[in-house]
């Protein structure tokens, strides 16, 4: 963040007057996800950025340093796909539900940045279970329901907190896209036409765009600069489909315009594993408690296990709830397939390395390793135990948080009386 | 060790104890007893049996202990359970599972209605149930009425018609309670109310009304010339009233929930409190009214406003308050199939895994009335539970087979259960019809 660093500190030291640049993280067990677990760790963390790493007898804490103790140290946890910060918690329409714009089908123009709010009460709920960064953005309703970002979990403003304040176009193929009235898109084939003739529009703005002198431009349009995004690879389509017939239908388009492709929800996932694979597109996979119903009917507590044993890259995302729980949190999520056949280490990698790969953001977040962002997260046992805590959520070398959000139990992490 | 029907050291009286209990069945049909033995047993009436025999003849318990004490009757069949962990079928005081449907949208208060007409026991919710150790299901119809119909207490027995699941009275009547709900869902506008003041005065007005009635039935004293005409929903709420039929009570506010109370003391009607999000900012005045609470537990707050402050600490703060505490699914709200997630992560926001477990079982049958029957191991009991791998509180635990009332209903090793345990293609399709005279070629027949 460079320069955001200042201000993101300067906010939190308002919140959390404890909570200095430097911190020293100590793990019993420290998943560093860029090799073996390391026991006995220590993290130090020097102006937001991870400075050290190693074994505590070999790493000298200097002074000054807030030290805390956690049992499990992980990185902080990614979100690959959520609403949260734009769907706000007390699930007001004309109050805090900013997820879904229905004045037309298609608005690639809507800015996620725009309509999110930091300091939304879920935000910091998924933050102090340990989730530090989340892409998020417009919910999978319309056709093209707007743009997502990634953004870290911090009590800032959208800008300062944002990773990427322009992450991807989400696009959506099943019956949530269908619009009830006599406009368009009442079909499946209908959403598919109209994808279509976006994205050549798009392709010919661009190419009217290339070939224009300076004073010669084609009218400003901000839908088609956003899916020119897309069709020259600056920013993936984020498709959620479940049904198999929706994937396929992804994945065709996905072919048709070349653009980078990443399948979102993808409950039938499991029927379609050589088609995804030989197209080579990853899986943000919907939240292992997701109902089964509507188009997610047939959804699997094993689907991330199958995609594991497939070689699939995925996730495992919080996604989009309408009701309760108004967020779902990756953490619960993740835990479920790691005790349906996915297992620990590939559920911690799904909510962790991989979800930054897939996002494009594993130069910042997703491992602890030095140069990167101070991003942790601290548990009192087994982070996927149904009966551990998180202890404390550290970003960018501020404490954001000491403990779950509004729970009594667990010991919160706190300055170390000893140092 | 075993509280009530305690059984002591030595084989003879074990056998005997087992032989009278077996004399207490109908005799002719009875089939062999069957051990489970070598297992941990959380009998829910007293700390944990390491190395556990559990004797089932017919539907019912006829002992459980210690393997030291409790011996295998001759010609018992022995199921080796040896580590695994067996504890009493859940019970959910508070499910939508069969495509509940009570109360309609005419108006708030709907007493006559029962959601026993609208169960479709082929849902497969009812299969996922029994994936998720469920036994004994309070079904209910929705929130969005005062007073929405009365609810069915069931098992999860196999059925062909819901009659097949009831849970019948010792008059033969099918039981279950009365769903009331307050706060936002029923504030509706139009025939319904539009604010808490308005939701609490119908209530009292219907209230008086049913006491109106039992008086006019109460002095006609059995004559029919004298009887009022009768009103199908004045019945059901005098069977309110008079204590037989308990009121579910969906609430979630603190100010709610104590409008419940105050209600409960006014008609001196019994009461479960359900939901109950902000329960833990009132939990001393729940304990000092004697309310039972029927917890649900949520991923995050919201949703709705009135769950802003819902937290998985309230049943631990309940718990600790003195108040009997059940949790509950409100399945599709939450997952059947994780049920002990519930009770799990209010053990992760400090309530007793003891408290947590009886809240899953025998406080659900205390809040339905069928603690005789259900929601411990203990003999006489139905043979109602469900055999673990592990501990019921572990994220990495599985139910490998319940049972309900002797008759193992879910087995994880059989694909069609695995599949309605973990999903997948098909596992929400509603169960195929029940078939008696075809053969299995007609299952799933194509064209």
């Amino acid at each position: 963040m460079g320069r955001h660093l200042t201000f993101t500190l300067g906010a939190l030291a308002l919140l959390a007057p404890l909570a200095p640049a430097q911190v020293a993280v100590r793990g019993e067990v420290i998943h560093t996800l860029a090799g073996p677990p390391l026991e006995n760790g220590v993290v130090l963390i020097r102006d937001g950025k991870i400075a050290e790493i190693g074994p505590a007898d070999a790493v000298q804490i200097p002074a000054g340093f807030e030290v805390l103790d956690a049992a499990v140290v992980t990185p902080g946890l990614v979100d690959a796909r959520s609403v949260v910060g734009v769907a706000g918690y007390y699930n007001q329409k004309k109050g805090d539900q900013e997820q879904h714009e229905d004045s037309s089908p298609v608005q690639p123009e809507l800015r996620a940045l725009d309509a999110y709010n930091p300091r939304e009460a879920l935000v910091h709920w998924v933050c102090s279970f340990g989730v530090t960064t989340v892409q998020t953005g417009h919910a999978p309703r319309e056709l093209v329901p707007g743009q997502l970002f990634i953004v870290k979990t911090v009590p800032t403003t959208a800008d300062d907190a944002a990773v990427r304040p322009f992450s991807a176009v989400a696009a959506t193929l099943s019956n949530a896209a269908k619009r009830s009235d006599k406009s368009s898109p009442g079909t499946r084939a209908k959403m598919m036409s109209m994808l279509r003739s976006k994205l050549i529009e798009a392709q010919e703005y661009a190419s009217k765009r290339d070939a224009a002198e300076e004073d010669n431009l084609p009218p400003r349009d901000l839908a088609l600069e956003a899916m020119c995004a897309v069709l020259d690879g600056d920013v993936p389509m984020i498709v959620t489909a479940h049904r198999a017939q929706d994937i396929a239908s992804a994945l065709r388009l996905g072919r048709e315009f070349n653009f980078k492709l990443i399948l979102d929800g993808a409950s039938e996932a499991y029927l379609m594993l050589d088609e995804i694979k030989g197209a080579g597109v990853p899986i943000i996979l919907h939240p292992s408690m997701k109902r089964a119903s509507g188009d997610a009917e047939n959804l699997s507590f094993e689907t991330a296990a199958r995609l594991e044993q497939a070689g699939i890259p995925f996730s495992i995302k919080s996604g989009f709830e309408s009701y309760v729980p108004k967020t779902r949190v990756i953490l619960f999520e993740a835990a479920i397939a790691a005790s349906h056949g996915l297992g620990f280490d590939a559920a911690l990698r799904s909510v962790t390395i991989d979800a930054a790969r897939i996002l494009g953001v594993e130069d910042r977040v997703g491992s602890l390793e030095v140069g990167k962002d101070g991003d942790l997260a601290l548990y009192d046992g087994d982070p996927f135990e149904y009966t551990s805590h998180c202890v404390g959520t550290v970003i960018e070398g501020a404490v954001v948080a000491r403990g779950e959000r509004g729970q009594s139990a667990g010991t919160p992490v706190g300055p170390n009386k000893k140092r | 060790m075993i509280r009530e029907n305690p059984i002591r050291p030595g084989a003879p009286m074990i056998l005997a104890l087992v032989l009278s209990a077996l004399s207490a069945l109908p005799q002719p049909e009875d089939p062999p007893p069957t051990a489970f033995v070598g297992a941990r047993i959380h009998t829910v009436n007293g700390p944990p049996i390491e190395d556990g025999t559990l004797i089932v003849v017919g539907s019912k318990i006829v002992a459980v202990g210690p393997a030291s004490e409790t011996a295998a009757p001759a010609g018992a069949k022995i199921i080796d359970a040896s580590g695994k962990t067996i504890i009493p079928g859940l019970i959910c005081t508070h499910s939508h599972l069969g495509g509940t449907a009570g109360a309609d949208g005419s108006g708030p208060i709907q007493p006559d209605v029962r959601v026993s007409d609208s169960l479709n026991v082929r849902d497969s919710g009812y299969r996922r149930a029994l994936a998720g150790g469920l036994t004994t299901l309070n079904c209910m119809p929705g929130s969005g009425h005062l007073l929405s119909g009365q609810t069915a207490y069931l098992k999860l027995r196999p059925a062909n018609t819901i009659e097949d699941m009831f849970i019948l009275d010792p008059n033969g009547e099918p039981m279950g309670g009365m769903k009331m709900a307050n706060g936002t869902n029923s504030m509706r506008g139009g025939a319904f109310p539009g604010t808490r003041g308005r939701s609490a005065a119908l209530v009292r007005k219907q209230f008086i009304a049913a006491q109106e009635y039992a008086r006019k039935v109460e002095a006609a004293a059995g004559d029919p010339e004298k009887m009022p005409n009768r009103h199908i929903g004045l019945e059901a709420l005098g069977e309110v009233l008079s204590g037989k039929r308990i009121v579910h009570h969906h609430t979630h506010r603190h100010d709610d929930i104590i409008t419940v109370l105050r209600l409960s003391k006014e008609f001196n009607f019994r009461v479960v409190l359900h939901h109950v999000s902000e329960a833990w900012k009132v939990a001393d005045e729940i304990a000092a009214a004697g309310a039972p609470c029927s917890v649900i537990v949520i991923d995050s707050p919201g949703g709705k406003l009135e769950a802003i402050d819902v937290a998985f600490r309230t049943g631990g703060v309940l718990e600790r308050a003195g108040v009997n505490v059940a949790f509950h699914t409100d399945d599709g709200i939450t997952d059947s199939r994780l049920f002990l997630r519930s009770a799990a992560l209010a053990v992760r926001a400090g309530m007793t895994r003891e408290g947590a477990l009886r809240a899953l079982t025998l406080s659900g049958a205390e809040m339905m009335d069928l603690q005789d029957r259900t929601g411990s191991l203990v003999p006489g009991k139905d043979a109602d539970f469900a055999i673990l791998d592990g501990d019921p509180f572990s994220v990495y635990t599985k139910i490998l087979e319940t049972w309900v009332e002797g008759e193992r209903r879910f087995d994880r090793s059989d694909p069609q259960d695995r599949l309605y345990a973990e999903g997948g293609y098909g596992a929400t399709h509603e169960q195929d019809p029940y078939f008696c005279c075809f053969g299995d070629d007609n299952q799933g027949d194509q064209d």
